[in-house]
């Protein structure tokens, strides 16, 4: 397997790290006057997202991690798992189970084309398109001619996510969402 | 001689001049010409700084047979396929000790030095050190000296001093020279993991407490005796070694110089010990220095000054490559 050495770090370097794959975020060499030596790491988990401070002693080393950055389409779910497509046309799938696709399930009909974070060729982190656009599976009667302001009443979208919409906004209509807000951005088509 | 030179170092992997992007696209320097313009002055002041007050410069090999001791400090060596060399100089001291115990004035030295794996926004494997030696001073006198040619050559300002163990208790309420559990501690807290030792424990902490410090010009004195190195350890117990600190970044290290040729030598073999029980590389005692104290080193103190940092704190850049003409990324 190979390896790398504290200074070999390098921002996007992809480590082993108590054996979940990390991104290396920053590295610092630090050298306190005649002392040791040490390289102090920002790590993000890929499995997890959380940021994680380790220092090491120079020449340490780490192991690499086998993990890929594509892009992939959503074909659909079968309840289990999340199956997904190459878009470079090799139609290859992964299926990524509901643990690994997390947020992004909730925005995911069909069609739409993800980040997948690959690690030993399995799907670890799904993320979303930052826009989406789902249609209005059930809410209450709009508030027709209320389009300017007002406040915001619950609607459960076609991918059974519910998110708070305006008043106006009826069933069948199809909304344009910003995923990593998770909030209503505009009625594409009424 | 051979002309073709290899350069042995223990943490060279991946740490050799890069070759890397295609074509020598990389061919510029990382400094402007204006920032080198702003270190060719700097030097010229540096130099008229030390001709007026009558210290002499000197120039003393690159290349030498011996090299330091000192556990954390890694030498290159410049040799043939066939042996492996001289060593490249980590630092002018031991030349420099050599002639003053044979009879030299206060003196000063601009010049290169070369450091084995210490590659970073601070730290580059060449770089320029500045150490110069005054007779019949201590340190607080060239502490002193020190703030007036940094005054000289980045503009005046107040400073501070604080001791090692002030400092620490001042950012992390530690008390590094009793409290080991407390240290070792703090040092997990900074992510190191738990088979860390109380030594390196210490180093990280400082090196912490250095980086983080606020105040902008900060002298650190009174290191704890295991970190005397070079420096004569005074009754209570304390070293007479000093740092100075600028915006987090250290730029000088000075001794009230150790004297004692036996001391000397007792400090050398326990170097070597460290260096052993590390699994560091094997080095030997520098017999011209020891045998240059045994004749007499004059009471005196040093300090050794990281040129390419002041320029770089000078320039309000935040790394070193951008302060020298090419740095090892592009050498």
């Amino acid at each position: 397997m190979a390896t790398y050495s504290t200074n070999e770090f390098r921002p996007g370097l992809k480590v082993l790290l108590e054996g979940d794959p990390c991104s290396i975020l920053a590295s610092e060499f630090v050298k306190p006057g005649k002392g040791q030596a040490f390289t102090r790491v920002k790590l993000r988990n890929l499995k997890t997202g959380r940021v994680w401070e380790r220092t090491y002693r120079s020449g340490e080393s780490l192991e690499a991690a086998d993990v890929l950055e594509t892009q992939m389409e959503f074909l659909y779910t079968d309840g289990d798992f999340w199956h997904f497509m190459n878009t470079d046309g090799s139609f290859e799938q992964k299926a990524a189970s509901s643990t690994v696709v997390t947020e992004a399930k909730s925005w995911l009909l069909g069609q739409e084309v993800c980040n997948v974070t690959l690690w030993n060729d399995e799907p670890i982190s799904v993320v979303a398109p930052n826009f989406v656009e789902l249609a209005v599976k059930e809410t209450d009667p709009g508030i027709r001619g209320d389009t300017a302001q007002g406040g915001t009443k619950p609607a459960t979208l076609a991918t059974g996510a519910t998110i708070k919409v305006p008043l106006f906004v009826e069933i069948g209509d199809v909304l344009r969402i910003d995923t990593r807000t998770g909030e209503y951005v505009n009625r594409v088509k009424a | 001689m051979s002309s073709t030179y290899i350069v042995w170092g223990s943490f060279l992997r991946g740490a050799s001049p890069s070759r890397s992007p295609a074509e020598g696209s990389d061919w510029r320097p990382a400094a402007t010409i204006d920032a080198l313009r702003t270190r060719a002055g700097m030097l010229r002041a540096t130099r008229e700084f030390f001709a007026r007050r009558g210290v002499m410069e000197v120039q003393t090999p690159v290349l030498g047979a011996a090299t330091v001791t000192d556990p954390a400090i890694d030498s290159l060596r410049a040799g043939t396929p066939d042996e492996p060399g001289p060593y490249l100089q980590t630092s002018p001291e031991f030349h420099m000790k050599r002639l003053l115990a044979a009879g030299a004035p206060s003196i000063y030295q601009i010049g290169p030095v070369f450091r084995a794996g210490e590659q970073g926004r601070w730290h580059n494997p060449e770089f320029t050190m500045l150490e110069w030696y005054r007779l019949g001073f201590d340190a607080p006198r060239l502490m002193d000296e020190v703030a007036e040619l940094v005054n000289a050559l980045l503009g005046p300002a107040a400073y501070e001093r604080q001791t090692y163990a002030g400092l620490i208790d001042s950012r992390f309420g530690v008390d590094a020279n009793g409290d080991e559990d407390a240290c070792l501690r703090t040092a997990r807290d900074l992510g190191l993991d738990c088979g860390a030792g109380v030594e390196e424990a210490l180093d990280l902490i400082l090196a912490e407490a250095i980086a983080s410090t606020r105040i902008r010009r900060l002298f650190i004195t009174d290191f704890p005796r295991r970190l005397a190195a070079l420096a004569r350890v005074g009754a209570a117990g304390a070293a007479s070694r000093f740092e100075l600190v600028l915006d987090g970044v250290e730029v000088a290290n000075g001794y009230h110089e150790l004297c004692d040729a036996d001391e000397l030598e007792d400090r050398m073999a326990a170097d070597i010990r460290r260096r052993r029980a590390a699994g560091g590389r094997k080095v030997d005692v520098d017999r011209r220095l020891l045998a240059a104290q045994r004749h007499g080193l004059p009471e005196c103190a040093g300090v050794a000054v990281g040129f390419d940092r002041l320029v770089a704190l000078r320039l309000g850049v935040a790394n070193v490559g951008e302060a020298m003409a090419f740095d090892w990324k592009r050498a």
